[in-house]
């Protein structure tokens, strides 16, 4: 498809969603990112059932505890899509940089 | 199990005070089951302070240590060779661990990251629910299995009050009524003819309006 989208994202391929854990997310910001966001597939669409439901709760949680830190909660999110929606893939990495953007540099990498 | 809450960040900051070099010490029995102060919550509330202490440009040392339990002297000697390097020592147990490792380093800061809130049971992966207040003397025999101690609102002894409706507790519509479970169960199991037994007042000495309790057994001290 030749789509583009923007290079400060950088991909972690995980075997389905369900495998995103709230202590993963952590040691990312730990390790200077400005956000993160997890790609799932389409709600109901889980190759495994639940996974991309359970990734979405523990983004949620995740959301708290950045809160709590005051990162901002606005830093993480859940995206769904389909595999054959690479278009969708390259707007929600559009939006998420756009909005890391306004929210500027985690002040953790300070 | 003990189940427990993990306290509010704001508030375990709070009690760190200055304090920047933490053990955080979590526990593998309970609270590791229940969510609140296992292996995983230690890397969750570390990485948060690491997180908090960053942003705001302070140095300090987090330390995750997770010990099988924290209600057993044996084990809470396992930190006695690094224990000293730290300011304080943020367990993760219930409250009968936060103390019991106070007791064994008596010249260090041991502070509770936990609320430790009842005896109970998992209902499903994520969700507990209370079941006994460890009142010393049980009466779950006369009550089909069902603790109205516990999961009463108000612990009666022969109810339901008046407040039982739809078979739910008047305190909300959420909390079965456990005069309700006890009379169903009776049915159930063909007891119903013990709920024309009027149970005793208690004697809540057996529990903790006895003081502090204590249990002993001579054959098994070594
Ligand atoms: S009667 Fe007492 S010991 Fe038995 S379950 Fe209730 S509180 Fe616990
Ligand atoms: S409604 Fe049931 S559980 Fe609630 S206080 Fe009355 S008897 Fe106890």
């Amino acid at each position: 498809m030749r789509l583009s989208y923007p290079s400060n994202v950088k991909v972690v391929k995980l075997p389905c969603t369900g495998r995103v854990d709230v202590l993963l997310i952590l040691r990312a910001f730990e390790s200077g990112v400005d956000g993160v966001y997890v790609a799932g597939c389409m709600e109901g669409e889980c190759h495994f059932l639940r996974g991309n439901l359970r990734a979405r709760r523990r983004v949620e949680y995740v959301k708290g505890l950045l809160e709590e830190v005051g990162l901002g909660g606005g830093r993480v999110e859940m995206f769904n899509m389909s595999a054959s929606q690479g278009q969708r893939f390259a707007q929600f990495a559009r939006e998420m940089t756009e909005r890391i953007r306004l929210l500027g540099p985690s002040p953790v990498r300070k | 199990m003990i189940v427990g809450n993990r306290k509010d960040f704001k508030e375990i900051l709070e009690k760190l005070g200055p304090r920047r070099r933490v053990l955080v010490l979590g526990c593998n029995e309970c609270v590791t089951v229940c969510g609140v102060g296992g292996e995983r919550e230690v890397g969750v509330l570390a990485s948060e302070l690491r997180l908090f202490w960053k942003k705001e440009g302070e140095t300090f040392e987090v330390r995750e240590h997770t010990l099988e339990r924290q209600c057993d002297c044996e084990y809470i000697d396992q930190i006695r060779g690094f224990a000293d390097e730290y300011d304080v020592i943020l367990s993760m147990a219930c409250g009968a661990g936060v103390q019991y490792v106070s007791e064994a380093y008596k010249t260090k800061l041991v502070l509770p990251a936990v609320n430790t809130t009842f005896l109970g049971v998992t209902i499903e992966q994520g969700v507990w629910s209370e079941r006994c207040q460890g009142c010393g003397a049980c009466i779950l025999d006369m009550t089909a299995g069902v603790c109205p101690i516990a999961r009463c609102a108000k612990s009666l002894l022969n109810g339901p009050c008046g407040g039982s409706s739809g078979g739910k507790c008047e305190i909300d519509n959420e909390t079965d009524c456990a005069w309700q479970l006890i009379v169903d169960r009776l049915k159930e199991s063909g007891q119903m003819e013990r709920y024309e037994e009027i149970l005793p007042v208690k004697d809540w000495r057996s529990g903790r309006e006895g003081g502090p309790r204590k249990r002993v057994r001579e054959d098994l001290k070594l």
